[in-house]
């Protein structure tokens, strides 16, 4: 029997049922704020010192990279953002960023991700939180929220690290696009923004899988590792030129299109590409999670 | 399930459970459905109405669980736990108690039958229900890198139902009310065993419940600890909560349970009120002496003259009760009906030289062996 039937229809119906149900205890107030689990989520998850490590690890990131050009590169442009570095600080956050993306990023948001549903089963708090109650399919919502959370936050913390060590270790101006025009500082400002809120979504479907598999199992160790080795197998995969055809489903192919937002106007196609991946992982590994979530027995 | 075994199993019990419920210490109840523990399908029509136990905190009808490896770890559970009670849960390791417990509280899908708390369907209600029930289940668990008291308001605020402007001073009263409050700022995982349990506890407290669903609450707890839990049992049950405590310590049961439940692998053995489970069984009245056999004549012969004298109230003494037993330097005898100062006096009379002399209460555990037929730890 499927337990996808103890599926909370919202807040009236649980309001509902309690003004029958209230009985003995009637005088039980009845306010209750709004994602306020959510935010006990969000505090648990930033308070946590193995996530507050990993985000202390993204952002001496940008770090160690501002140092490593600051230290070799003294005055001309090489190629590629790195080369820009030196004569503009902003090209630190760009950098970083493209540096971060395929690895660290990844790793980060495989940590949490895998974590999400296997740690809590695997600690046994699964099952305190359900009979709370919690409501399974809250509780996945609120899993999910906070992982999108975390790679905003992870995205973020790299970006405002590199614009920092970018400001400090270099000169800043006018920044000089792909595509050859100059626009001014403030401008590129709100399109590193844009770029570092990109390379978030990015991470989306990702995250999507890494939820999915931490309801498959109570060791987040393993859930982890899924996860992570899942990022690699996609980049493998899309190092294979026999693979053309399912590459543009790989929710790593387009993982580089935020570049495009640097260029006059914003070559959009691949952007547009990117965030459909992404929006399909969500759907499907979401769809999946819940799936798997609403009706497994919780034996941990 | 088999009929022959399911029937034996599950019928008398309703009934000792209706019996119990129509007169709470009817002794002529009592003494029926105790019996009928053993064999007597016919008690059984009183609680075979069927789904008429809309107004028990819990109910399970025809409850099973089969896991995937293909072992059905409960098979056909109806269990009725009155409002009000302290509803012993009993079993070896191994006998399904874990797994219903589970059932009971939504984490578990059933394989057949249904369960009821308050007269509402589980798991469709679950996130109505849960709310009035405090749950500790297979020990606690904690957030190991979050304080107790953080602990306890993450745990509160998973629950809706919970008013986060009170969470506060709920999780402060919780705390105190377990003997935490000094630990409250103490990270988890610094936390002792016992300590863990206590917090495990507090999380079952954090707002008034009407049902307590407490599995092994007293694991890990030194005595002085065990003694605080119970009592503490004892004073919400006061309150009029209804606490189903499960538990593989027949003392603990004995101690604080107004009722309880045997099951046996994965089958429900009996239930009804503990008076009622000791009740098949008689108190035997031990002597010890160097003078076995002079002694054995006394009891003897005082045993012949009560049921001579009794008006038939012994039922059926002269049978299977009657015999006076001798091992060792111990002579017993069925103590029912006898009145120990006159036997002393008629053991003393007859010059035996009486070293102890006792009236031993049936225990949960002779009531367990008589149930079951088999000892209390048989691993299985």
């Amino acid at each position: 029997m499927s337990l996808s039937s103890s599926v909370d229809s919202g807040g009236a119906g649980a309001h509902a049922g309690r003004a029958v149900s209230g009985g003995a205890r009637a005088a039980r107030p009845r306010v209750r704020l709004r994602g306020s689990f959510a935010g006990n989520e969000l505090a648990t998850m930033f308070g946590r010192a193995r996530n507050r490590a990993l985000l202390g690890a993204l952002a001496a990131i940008p770090v160690a990279l501002g140092l490593a050009v600051r230290l070799t590169t003294r005055h001309h442009d090489g190629g590629g953002f790195i080369g820009q570095v030196s004569n503009n600080g902003l090209f630190l956050v760009f950098s970083a960023l493209t540096i971060t993306l395929p690895i660290f990023l990844p790793l980060a948001i495989g940590v949490v991700a895998g974590d999400a549903l296997s740690g809590e089963a695997g600690q046994g708090t699964l099952r305190y939180l359900l009979v709370a109650p919690v409501g399974r399919n809250r509780l996945l919502a609120v899993k999910g929220g906070a992982l999108a959370v975390f790679c905003l936050v992870a995205s973020f913390t790299v970006a405002l690290s590199a614009f920092v060590v970018g400001l400090v270790l270099f000169p800043i101006g006018q920044v000089t696009l792909l595509s050859g025009e100059s626009i001014s500082f403030g401008a590129a400002l709100v399109k590193a923004v844009l770029i570092t809120a990109l390379v978030a979504a990015s991470l989306l479907g990702l995250a999507a899988v890494g939820l999915f598999v931490s309801t498959l199992t109570d060791t987040a160790v393993a859930a982890m590792a899924v996860t992570v080795g899942v990022t690699i197998l996609s980049g493998i995969l899309q190092s294979i030129p026999q693979l053309s055809a399912i590459q543009p489903w790989l929710f790593t192919d387009q993982w580089i299109s935020f570049a495009d937002v640097l260029r006059d106007p914003v070559y959009t196609p691949n952007i547009v590409h990117n965030l459909l991946i992404q929006a399909l992982y969500v759907a499907v590994f979401g769809s999946a999670a819940w799936a798997r979530f609403t009706s497994r027995d919780v034996l941990s | 399930m088999s009929p022959v075994t399911g029937t034996a199993a599950t019928g008398p019990a309703q009934g000792a459970v209706a019996g119990a419920r129509a007169a709470v210490t009817g002794p002529a109840a009592a003494a029926e459905t105790a019996t009928a523990g053993t064999a007597a399908p016919e008690t059984a029509a009183t609680g075979a109405g069927g789904s008429s136990r809309g107004d028990a905190a819990i109910a399970t009808y025809g409850l099973s669980k089969r896991y995937r490896g293909g072992q059905l770890a409960v098979d056909g559970l109806d269990l009725a736990v009155p409002p009000g009670a302290v509803f012993g849960f009993l079993g070896p390791n191994g006998s399904g108690k874990t797994t219903t417990i589970r059932m009971l509280m939504a984490l578990i899908g059933p394989s057949a039958g249904r369960v009821e708390l308050f007269g509402e369907p589980i798991p469709r209600a679950a996130n109505r229900v849960l709310p009035r029930v405090g749950a500790l289940i297979e020990g606690p668990a904690h957030y190991p890198y979050l304080t107790g008291a953080q602990n306890l308001a993450r745990y509160d605020a998973a629950d809706r139902s919970a008013d986060p402007r009170t969470r506060t001073a709920r999780v402060g009263e919780a705390l105190e009310r377990v003997g935490l409050s000094n630990a409250s700022r103490k990270k988890a995982k610094a936390y002792s065993l016992g300590m863990k349990q206590r917090l495990g506890l507090a999380a079952a407290l954090l707002q008034p419940r009407d049902l307590l669903v407490l599995d092994e609450p007293t694991n890990g707890l030194d005595p002085q600890g065990m003694r605080e839990i119970r009592s503490l049992i004892k004073s919400l049950a006061a309150d009029g909560t209804t606490v189903f405590l499960s538990s593989h310590l027949l003392d603990e049961i004995e101690q604080v349970c107004t009722h309880a439940a045997v099951m046996s692998r994965g089958r429900l053995v009996t239930q009804g009120t503990v008076a009622q489970l000791g009740a098949g069984l008689r108190a035997r009245l031990v002597v010890t002496t160097p003078d076995t056999a002079a002694a054995e004549t006394v009891l003897s012969t005082v045993l012949k003259t009560a049921s001579a004298g009794g008006d038939g109230a012994g039922d059926g003494g002269e049978g299977a009760g009657a015999q006076v037993q001798v091992e060792g330097d111990r002579v017993s005898c069925d103590a029912d009906g006898l009145e120990p100062d006159a036997v002393c006096a008629a053991l003393v009379g007859a010059g035996v030289r009486v070293f102890g002399f006792a009236v031993q209460r049936p225990s949960l555990e002779d009531a367990f062996v008589a149930l079951t037929g088999e000892g209390f730890d048989v691993a299985q």
